[in-house]
């Protein structure tokens, strides 16, 4: 028989707990669901769009009644359970109904706090935490007809100002009573406060600021509704309805009635468990390592363990969320996350526009983002998150932090970009057309939360990722917050917990030195991986143990195992070395030769290279054996590998050359070509500062000067633009190399697999990276000696491997069919 | 009439691999999983028709080279989100040999057989 599975709180958290578990064991258990509202499950961040107007409530149905009864769920709603009774395994509803259960799931939810003052119990005092309250607010808001009826708000948070413009929206004269000086000064600083009030009451808002509620005043009449706030300083406010939103509280006393661990919420493990290990606990009824939340991106995590643990996967640990806020209020960019205080050891970073309404602040401490405000124009948001949840060193970028993405070299992407300002019809992912609205179609109608969700039904930001920053806005805006998963502790793919660095750090550690032995010994979720993960184990291997690890092409992209790129019709291009992009007679003659038989064109790459593109995957053998004769070599242009090393013509010709660059670049490609690195490494050789190498966008770049050269490293010039960091200044051509060789090897070894160096260097600061190159000598060199050894058992031409018949023949030829 | 068609040893294609098959009409792509089960698809991606017989092999699934949209190998079927289906090839083994059921007479004429898991 199957076990029987009860769900307390038919809402968010319980309901995304359900949904997980049902993917990862459909069969395991019968589950049950007992809701005390009357209705499936919705989305209650949404509650406030809806307050406005501007959603229905059919729109932010997450759960309708059809989707419990194909999936097998039995639901209970609008039934509310009343005791739980641990030692019979069952739980009991207020007519006296009682369900069995061999595991227990609570899913309370929160309470919104309402203040003890007299009059709160009046008719017309509602709360804002469900739809009957909604309901409740749009019928007093319909109710007066021509004359405005009033709304007296208590509260000036996020769900205050939310429902201030609901009603607002809905023709309401509102007022908002708020007990501080400043609004949402949980989440904004004075100056923030101030602004937004500012904007607000420009919409007609009234604000009572300091102000401290007495009583709620009610008419002498039967019916008992309300009429008035009086306030402490002895004033009256006039209202026919108001709105409680003074804060939440975790739903507890069902669990604690029954004996169940709380503190402030129901304390929980790490596993979602409650004192009681057959009792799991999810969402704002929870308490995790002293925190509760009052935010729906916790519980998107949470429901993620707790899925996996009643499964009876038993991995998966949830460790805490680091959240941000968003006000959903149509026309207000405003954003919060972490600690924003001017605390000990802190720095702030303010930027203010006033009569543009923007105000920016970061806070740092030790080199790191503690917490940001954004207000007026939040484009750079959910950068700022990120960097702030993976802890990032921004030492080497402070001076430009608050102006954005955009100005750290990355043109393409700058403010123009304001996802609030575009129309509907915009393009947001260029790779896979997809326009805003598909993004917020796809978002409302499959209810998607997280920014992987909405890779994987739209595709958008899904290929080249530059678009990632504008998918993420539309998710906030809609929904009002940010739900990815913290990115510091982020799996490496959806087949394992660990990251990239813990997997790294085992490789070495445990002597791991096949991908099934890294599969065993680390837990792998799927039998066999996926593409991901195969093929940045399949690097890691190689990267830790150059000389035994035996390359595993299966685990290759196509393009790396096959030594040629694949293109869009299924033929390949091929892409000969060209050192330093000087190339002779021979050479072109063979280039020619093959293109003439096989009539196709030539191109000219942006590498300073030819390609010959349309070849089929059967002749690329003997294409490679013609062009060895002519001691052509492999390109390695396909893979994630060094790529050529592109140069000027330098001292010896160039009339204002300082270095021989042409000359060096060859010497740099010979020294450097065949090695594997996380993700394409483009090298560059300028002979001087005119640059015409182009080197301050190329992963590595070498600039010639009078008085020796300089390094440059973490440009990159594709999907994004970004201008690479001077490292240092050197003398000679041998300095060169070995800072070179250190720089690719500290890179190897410490980049996550398909990271640019680009995007490493910001993630881990160009300050640790001089630290590591230039300032210890010794560890420079043991980097270099270490690069240079494995250099010398990769450094086999592929192709001549490959060439003519011999080799792995089954990759290239086709079968044959024997009739 | 359609007939099994030998096309080749088990060790002919590659462990989480695979191979093409040329026919009249059009490339067949048949792939050997991690424990040596044999699988053949049409070698056209439903999202793009990009070749699935360049992806990478994992599992039971294959991912498409192009843009990553990752395949059922016993089905055909595009794995959730993504959506669509490539046709299957019906696939015996008999003393190691591979055989698919193809349309007979005309070995180059493959019979397609539609999904409809
Ligand atoms: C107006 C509004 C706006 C919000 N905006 C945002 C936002 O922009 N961003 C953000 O991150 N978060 C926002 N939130 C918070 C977010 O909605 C919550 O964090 C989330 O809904 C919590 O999910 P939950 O499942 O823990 O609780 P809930 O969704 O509240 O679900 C709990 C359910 O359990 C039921 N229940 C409780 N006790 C029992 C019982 N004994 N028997 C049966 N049923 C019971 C309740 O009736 C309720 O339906 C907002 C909330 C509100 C109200
Ligand atoms: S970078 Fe300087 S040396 Fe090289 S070609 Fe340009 S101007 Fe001449
Ligand atoms: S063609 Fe296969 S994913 Fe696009």
């Amino acid at each position: 028989m199957k076990q029987k599975l009860v769900v307390i709180g038919n809402g968010m958290a319980g309901m995304r707990t359900v949904e997980e578990l049902l993917k990862l064991a459909p069969d395991l258990y019968d589950i049950t669901v007992f809701g005390a509202e009357p209705h499936g499950n919705y989305n209650r961040i949404l509650l406030s769009p809806v307050l406005a107007g501007e959603k229905t409530l059919d729109e932010i149905m997450l759960n309708d009644e059809r989707w419990y009864d194909e999936n097998g769920v039995t639901l209970h709603k609008g039934v509310e359970i009343i005791e739980i009774d641990r030692v019979n395994r069952q739980v009991k509803t207020a007519n006296g109904i009682q369900a069995p259960y061999d595991r227990l799931l609570l899913a309370l939810g929160s309470d919104p706090v309402i203040l003890p003052v007299p009059g709160s119990d009046l008719s017309g005092v509602v709360a804002f935490r469900n739809i009957h309250d909604v309901e409740a607010m749009l019928e007093v808001a319909a109710s007066r007809g021509a004359n405005r009826s009033k709304a007296v708000i208590i509260g000036g948070g996020l769900l205050g100002l939310e429902a201030a413009q609901g009603l607002l929206k809905q023709g309401m004269d509102v007022s908002v009573i708020h007990l501080m000086d400043t609004l949402m000064e949980l989440q904004l600083d004075d100056v923030a406060g101030a602004m937004l009030r500012r904007s607000l009451k420009e919409r007609g808002i009234k604000f009572h600021m300091s102000a401290q509620t007495e009583s709620i005043l009610g008419a002498k009449s039967k019916k008992k509704r309300v009429t008035g706030v009086k306030l402490k300083d002895g004033s009256k406010i006039p209202a026919d309805m108001v709105v409680m939103a003074v804060g939440i509280q975790p739903r507890k006393a069902l669990a604690q009635k029954a004996g169940i661990h709380c503190e402030r919420g129901i304390v929980v493990s790490d596993t979602m468990q409650t004192f009681d290990p057959t009792v799991y606990a999810v969402g704002e009824c929870v308490q995790h390592r002293g925190r509760t939340y009052g935010l729906a991106a916790p519980l998107f995590e949470q429901a993620k363990v707790c899925a996996n643990q009643l499964a009876q996967l038993g991995h998966g640990a949830y460790k805490g969320s680091v959240v941000s806020t968003r006000l959903k209020v149509t026309g207000i960019d405003l954003f919060s996350a972490g600690d924003f205080s001017d605390g000990e050891g802190c720095e702030s970073m303010i930027f203010k526009d006033a009569s543009r309404g923007v105000y920016k602040k970061i806070v740092l401490k030790n080199d790191r983002i503690q917490g940001a405000v954004f207000l007026g124009d939040a484009v750079d948001a959910p950068w700022c998150f990120q960097l702030m949840r993976d802890q990032v060193d921004v030492s080497a970028n402070r001076n430009s932090l608050l102006f954005g993405r955009a100005t750290l070299g990355n043109a393409g992407l700058g403010v123009e970009n304001a996802v609030l300002a575009m129309s509907e019809q915009t393009e947001i992912c260029g790779c896979n057309g997809v326009s805003k609205g598909d993004v917020i179609d796809a978002i409302m109608k499959k209810k998607l939360f997280t920014l992987d969700d909405v890779r994987a039904h739209t595709k958008a930001s899904s290929s080249c990722g530059s678009c990632t920053g504008l998918v993420q806005q539309i998710l906030a805006f809609t929904l009002g917050g940010d739900y990815s998963e913290a990115p510091a502790k982020k799996p490496l793919c959806k087949c394992t917990d660990f990251s990239h660095d813990e997997l790294r750090k085992s490789i070495t550690d445990n002597n791991l030195k096949t991908i099934p032995g890294v599969m065993s010994y680390m837990e792998w979720g799927t039998p066999d991986g996926c593409a991901m993960c195969r093929q940045a184990l399949n690097y890691y291997l190689l990267c830790a143990w150059p000389e035994e690890y035996v390359d595993d092409g299966q685990s290759r992209f196509i393009n790396e195992r096959a030594h040629a790129n694949i293109q869009q019709d299924g033929t390949y291009s091929v892409v000969p070395r060209t050192w330093g992009g000087l190339t002779n007679p021979q050479e072109l003659k063979a280039v020619a030769d093959c293109a003439e038989r096989l009539g196709v064109p030539v191109k000219i790459t942006g590498g300073q290279r030819l390609a010959i593109p349309f070849v089929k995957k059967e002749d690329l053998p003997e294409v490679w054996a013609e062009l060895g004769k002519a001691g052509l070599i492999s390109g390695y242009a396909y893979g994630k590998a060094v790529r050529s090393v592109k140069t000027c013509v330098g001292k010896g010709l160039c009339r204002f050359g300082t270095q021989d660059s042409l000359g060096f670049g060859i010497e740099m490609e010979k020294i450097f070509w065949g090695a594997w690195t996380p993700h394409k490494f483009k090298m560059g050789v300028s002979g001087c500062p005119r640059n015409c190498a182009e080197s301050t966008i190329k992963d590595f770049g070498v600039i010639g000067v009078e008085s020796g050269w300089e390094l440059h490293v973490g440009g990159t010039c594709g999907v994004r633009v970004r201008v690479t960091d001077l490292l240092c200044k050197v003398a000679s051509n041998e300095e060169v190399t070995e800072y070179a060789a250190a720089f690719l090897q500290l890179y190897r070894e410490e980049g996550h697999y398909m990271e640019r160096s680009s995007a490493w260097i910001e993630r881990i600061g160009l300050s640790y990276v001089k630290g590591r190159i230039v300032e210890d000598a010794e560890g420079r060199k043991a980097l270099s000696a270490r690069f240079m050894r494995s250099q010398r058992f990769v450094q086999k031409d592929p192709w001549a491997e490959r060439a003519g018949a011999v080799g792995d023949v089954k990759e290239y030829s086709p079968l044959k069919m024997e009739a | 009439m359609s007939a099994w068609i030998e096309i080749g040893k088990i060790e002919d294609i590659p462990l989480r691999g695979a191979r093409v098959l040329k026919t009249g009409n059009g490339d067949i792509a048949v792939f050997r999983s991690v424990d040596n089960r044999i699988f053949a698809l049409q070698d056209q991606c439903p999202h793009r028709g990009g070749p699935l017989s360049q992806g990478l092999v994992h599992d039971w699934r294959v991912t498409c080279p192009l843009h990553g949209f990752v395949i059922e190998l016993a089905s055909g079927a595009a794995v959730e989100p993504d959506e669509g289906c490539a046709e299957r090839y019906q696939v015996r083994i008999k003393g190691g040999v591979i055989s698919l059921f193809l349309e007979a007479g005309l070995e180059k004429k493959a019979r397609r057989e539609k999904v409809t898991a």
